[in-house]
């Protein structure tokens, strides 16, 4: 298996590379190709879990051994936590790219389109596998660059307007991560995650590591599009295509910014109540702040994407609660259950996110409008659609069959148990308010008579709809990973890997 | 210490005129200034006072050697700007043949 897993990021290149050759002569080879090579994945990181459980794997890249401890090869490395989202980006590119095989063909330069998602997964695979700062910096930069071309890929004003201020934003960022990075291989000399966080452990109270920690904070916050570094998001999620806003508001915020920042302090960074309890405010203004806002939205993939930033919030307070769980020292198991809600709410989200801007792209695709009060009557005469925003919008705002409601009750949970009322509370009451907008989105997409005329509305093709009804009954499905053999086998080991501080530094050093 | 200092002001002048400036390109160009500034101080970071540069040849006595590392990757960090730079510019004309200005007080389609 070790050799293995440099093939997230060859697949997808070969296939980004050889798309645009082949396309001339065959044109049904972009779709089969993207399929095949995240099928191929997908399969690959379930291998993992069936056979390795709690290793870690690791790949040295051009076979460069470790001279006298210092390692100078750049790793890839597999662990839990890698895996779990290695399989959460493949599964949604696969249902993506099938979804784009009906949508994107209103689009000239089909072939480019599944290209630019092709860099992109390879970019996001090789973030998450990288055990390397500045590789992580590239292949971060690989999604992001990729990202930009496909939010501008329908070259109408608004979508140029909104990649160019995804570009500045994302661009800013990128150079603030690399800032952070600079300083680290100053103070540290080296840039291997695992060496760094033995060397840095000395440096715990020093101003350069908080100066560090923050700057990473900035970066990835904006990459991540935490409340005082949202700006980008609305516009860049909404304008997009509807397969790309599901990849970006489901996987891309998260491969690209929270899975980082987890990465990071958990693995790099000793852990202060100070950077903990910035995190956590941050959670909890993204989770306030983008839930209100979104409320105020009538158009369709915008009140979406106002949604992914309140619900990247979530994420953020269960790691943040468990970052301040392991710096006061308090119960470890509050800290592994706050954790495990975090990673929870980031499979459900990603799929339910997912599925929902799919549903807004259906509805685009049969009607043409985006505009909440010109819509109305859907459920008649997209049957289909209609039921699968409605497991979407459920899931997303935690209603109880629904996965959703599951990891919101854990973060919650894990937030009364470590003493945290405030956030608990909010938690709860933020959850009121995403039912409220959630409910009133379903009540104008799919009951109410429509204002405008909507006569010829057909139920979306098979692609399409197949898609979303997987994705939907992946929502009730996925609330199974509450039953304790579930959990064991899939997130158990995410959190883990992310706990063992010495784990993921000894098993790499050896 | 000064030439770092002086990095960071190159830095906060980059940041400025990604800020203040209204027309894209100088936008563009602010984030360009603000990109080279890291090189240069990562670069730096590398700087070893009196280092030669690090290529082993035989019946050489000196032992004291730049370090490499931060070049190296600066030199990939110089590709992927290039990437980004002609990522903006193309989006930049694009936009030019779309709204007919540079002004982005003019480009606000979008709102909310």
């Amino acid at each position: 298996m070790n050799s293995l897993i440099p093939l997230f990021v060859i697949l997808p290149l070969a296939a980004a590379f050889l798309t645009p050759l082949v396309s001339r002569f065959l044109g049904f080879f972009p779709k089969s190709i993207s399929l095949l090579v995240y099928a191929t994945l997908v399969i690959l990181s379930i291998l993992y879990f069936r056979g390795f459980g709690e290793t870690t794997l690791l790949y040295k890249a051009g076979g460069w051994e470790p001279v006298n401890g210092v390692p100078i090869a750049i790793y890839l490395v597999l662990d839990g936590f890698s895996a779990l989202m290695l399989l959460i980006i493949n599964f949604i590119a696969f249902f993506c790219t099938l979804y784009s095989i009906s949508y994107i063909k209103k689009f000239t330069a089909e072939p480019n389109f599944y290209v630019l998602l092709c860099l992109m997964v390879a970019g996001m695979n090789g973030v998450v596998l990288s055990g390397d700062l500045f590789n992580l910096y590239v292949f971060l930069e690989v999604a992001s660059i990729a990202s930009y071309a496909l939010v501008a890929f329908g070259v109408e004003k608004e979508e140029l307007e909104a990649s160019f201020k995804y570009q500045v934003l994302g661009g800013i960022a990128s150079l603030i991560i690399l800032l952070g990075i600079g300083l680290v291989y100053w103070t540290t000399s080296t840039l291997n995650i695992d060496d760094v966080s033995q060397i840095i452990q000395g440096y715990s109270g020093n101003k350069i590591a908080l100066f560090i920690q923050i700057m990473f904070i900035v970066g990835f916050g904006l990459k991540a599009a935490m409340v005082p570094f949202h700006a980008w998001l609305p516009d860049a999620h909404s304008s997009a295509p509807s397969p790309i806003s599901s990849m970006l508001s489901g996987v891309l915020i998260k491969a690209g910014g929270v899975y980082v920042l987890i990465r990071l302090f958990f693995n790099m960074f000793s852990i202060t109540y100070e950077i903990a309890l910035t995190i956590t405010t941050l959670g909890v203004l993204s989770m306030l702040i983008g839930g209100i806002l979104a409320i105020g939205q009538w158009d369709y993939k915008r009140l979406l994407a106002y949604s992914s930033i309140s619900q990247v919030g979530y994420i953020s307070i269960g790691m943040g609660i468990g970052m301040m769980v392991l710096a006061t020292n308090a119960n470890r198991d509050i800290a592994a259950l706050a954790l495990f809600g975090g990673l929870f709410h980031m499979i459900n989200h990603a799929v339910g996110k997912g599925l929902l801007f799919m549903t807004a792209g259906s509805v685009e695709y049969a009607t043409g409008i985006r505009d909440l009060n010109k819509l109305g009557g859907l459920i008649k005469k997209m049957p289909i659609t209609s039921s699968a925003s409605f497991g979407g919008s459920m899931s997303i705002s935690g209603l109880p069959p629904f996965s959703g409601f599951f990891s919101k009750l854990v973060i919650i949970i894990a937030a009364i148990q470590a003493h945290y009322y405030l956030v608990a509370f909010l938690a709860a009451g933020m959850s009121i308010v995403t039912l409220s907008y959630f409910l009133r989105l379903q009540k104008n997409l799919f009951t109410v008579k429509p204002k405008s005329e909507i006569e010829q509305v057909k139920e979306v093709p098979f692609a399409m709809s197949f898609s979303m009804v997987f994705l939907g009954v992946m929502c009730i499905a996925l609330s199974l990973l509450i039953i304790p053999d579930l959990r064991e086998a899939v997130i158990t080991p995410a959190v883990n890997a992310l706990f063992e501080n010495s784990n993921y530094p000894v098993t790499i050093l050896k | 210490m000064l030439v770092y200092l002086l990095c960071f002001a190159l830095f906060l002048t980059g940041l400025y005129g990604v800020l203040a400036q209204r027309n894209i390109i100088k936008i563009v160009i602010g984030l360009s200034i603000m990109e080279f500034s890291l090189f240069l101080f990562m670069v730096l970071i590398g700087y070893v006072r009196l280092g030669d540069a690090p290529i082993l040849v035989n019946g050489k006595e000196q032992t004291v050697f730049v370090d490499p590392l931060p070049q190296a990757m600066i030199l990939t960090a110089i590709v992927i700007g290039l990437a980004t730079n002609a990522m903006l510019l193309a989006i930049a004309i694009r936009i030019f043949r779309k709204y007919g200005t540079f002004d982005v007080r003019k480009i606000n389609h979008l709102k909310g």
